[in-house]
């Protein structure tokens, strides 16, 4: 098994030897595969947003080392390639606020054209990710800032697909949308991953969201790896979860209320659909 | 890097320096100044270096942090230091060249920067010591004769506060900023002069945009909370002179008299 990112003993000391020393990553080993889609979960200041700006070399580890394809993305003499950025598409929270330029199409092409692309190639990656976000190839022209702020963040979202990265990470993707933006920005980035076939990290602290995206969980706790599996093996620790200052999804709720009351169901069940077939078969069971 | 800024920063404290009357404290800096460059001699010079002292000592603000705020004016202290050895008239003692080290270069460069130190450190004490808000309330106070000749003293006194609220707010959202065009290739450390100034552009314009955006949302806030200037404005926290601030106050200009009487006899 190949693995696209990996970390090997990350940590990260902010503000060493001084009063607010404080250790946002606790010696974290992450294997992450080529093509999965990874929910990232934690409480605010659990490491989480630490994390995903190590993996394209933002931040510069305190110890231990990250992978990028089998190879260390810091050289010998402590320096970090900008190809990492580019393979490592890391869309920020509220990206909408990172936009500069005087029309989307400029916007998106910022991350293209610091790659060095000829200018037939940025259009194509342009035009591209404004099909992959749902952007009316029409407002290409249009002013970024006249956008209502779920377009808005399609724009800075499209901005880093149009850079082709292998691992494509999302910060809190849908914080502060509403129910309708939040659903779409979800079908979109499902329906990027099997399209592009790139691996995917989403940042979230709604489980709800992610349990229903994701192939596999990470919970981060207190700069430390809680959780890493599946959202089965994952939900099948709801205590933990729980006693972290997590939530667990609604259903997974219901059904472990159930199985309190001596019901025979398996209690990480995580969508409704399934919990509808396991009570199904449970009913008729008896 | 930007996190280095130590303008105005507060170290919360409940001590005597702490409690004295922010109008007292905003006095007493100015007169610590003219005092400053009233003292001529050694002694005057010890005597204010004492005082400065005790008042860091009594703050109960480490000393570590006092040296860490005098960073940013190192290299103005040895440029004065090297300018007054060489080139003040006096015996000389050794020379190289156009160099000449003098008696006089030596007593005067000691003495200049002793005197940048103290400015440096005594004006700092004050915003170590007394919060953006007490401060701000301070000044307003302490300018309200000028409403008299309309100077907008509360107008000008919120803005500083407002300037010095947001100052860490904007910092944290200038190191998002960067990060965010980072991860998208941009390159701030190599090309030209021109080409670094050009690569700032995708950094200012979301700033200024975020800023404006601020700007708006308080002056929302604060309407809703009918804030209207200082019309009929009371405040929470009255300002009183008390016998904290008697004593310091009188001690203070003790302390300053006597230097620059001192200084006047050229000791």
């Amino acid at each position: 098994m190949s693995f696209i990112l990996e970390t090997r003993d990350l940590t990260q000391v902010y503000g060493a030897g001084t009063p607010f020393e404080r250790m946002a990553l606790d010696h974290v080993n992450i294997q992450i595969k080529k093509g999965e889609i990874l929910g990232v979960i934690g409480h605010t200041g659990s490491g989480k947003s630490t994390l995903i700006q190590h993996f394209n070399g933002l931040l510069k580890p305190t110890a231990g080392e990250v992978l990028l394809s089998g190879h260390s993305i810091w050289d010998e003499k402590g320096r970090c390639d900008r190809k990492t950025r580019f393979a490592v598409g890391l869309v920020f929270q509220y990206p909408e606020y990172q936009l500069f330029e005087e029309t989307i199409a400029k916007d998106i092409a910022f991350g293209p054209q610091n790659m060095g692309l000829s200018a037939s190639e940025v259009d194509k990656r342009v035009q591209e990710a404004m099909d992959f976000v749902g952007l009316d190839p029409a407002m290409a022209n249009h002013s970024p800032f006249a956008l209502s702020g779920g377009q808005k963040r399609r724009v800075a979202i499209a901005g880093v697909i149009a850079m082709r990265p292998q691992v494509l990470i999302l910060d809190e993707p849908t914080a502060g949308l509403d129910p309708a933006g939040r659903d779409e920005i979800l079908a979109q980035i499902q329906d990027y991953h099997a399209r592009s076939g790139a691996t995917i990290l989403i940042v979230s602290h709604s489980m709800e969201d992610i349990a229903r995206l994701a192939d596999r969980l990470l919970v981060m706790n207190q700069a430390k790896v809680m959780l890493c599996g599946t959202p089965r093996e994952v939900f099948a620790h709801a205590d933990e979860i729980t006693q972290a200052g997590l939530d667990i999804p609604e259903i997974t709720k219901v059904v472990r209320e159930l199985v309190r009351r001596g019901f025979d169901l398996d209690p990480s069940i995580y969508t409704v659909a399934d919990a509808v077939k396991a009570i199904r078969a449970c009913k008729e069971g008896k | 890097m930007l996190r280095d800024i130590t303008i105005g920063q507060y170290f919360p404290g409940q001590s005597i320096v702490h409690r004295v009357d922010p109008r007292l404290k905003l006095v007493l800096v100015m007169a610590m100044i003219v005092t400053l460059f009233l003292a001529s001699g050694p002694v005057s010079y010890a005597i204010l270096a004492a005082y400065i002292l005790s008042v860091i000592y009594i703050s109960g603000i480490q000393p570590k942090m006092v040296v860490r705020g005098l960073k940013p004016v190192v290299f103005i202290v040895v440029f004065t230091a090297v300018l007054n050895l060489f080139y003040t008239p006096g015996n000389v003692l050794w020379s190289f060249g156009f160099l000449k080290l003098t008696d006089a270069g030596i007593r005067v460069a000691v003495l200049m920067v002793v005197r940048i130190l103290l400015l440096i450190i005594g004006t700092s004490m004050l915003t170590y010591t007394t919060s953006p808000i007490e401060l701000t309330d301070g000044l307003e106070r302490l300018l309200s004769p000028f409403k008299k000749i309309h100077l907008p003293v509360h107008e000008l006194a919120m803005m500083m506060s407002i300037a010095l609220r947001f100052i860490p707010t904007l910092i944290e959202e200038t190191e998002k900023i960067i990060a965010a065009q980072k991860a998208r290739g941009a390159d701030f450390e190599s090309g030209n002069l021109i080409q670094r100034a050009r690569a700032m552009v995708p950094i200012l314009v979301p700033l200024f945009i975020s800023a404006f955006r601020r700007a708006d949302e308080l002056a929302v806030a604060m309407e809703c909370r009918l804030y209207r200037g200082d019309v009929g404005r009371t405040r929470m926290k009255q300002m009183k002179f008390g016998r904290v601030d008697l004593g310091a106050g009188a001690v203070s200009v003790l302390v300053f008299t006597a230097v620059i009487v001192l200084g006047r006899m050229g000791w």
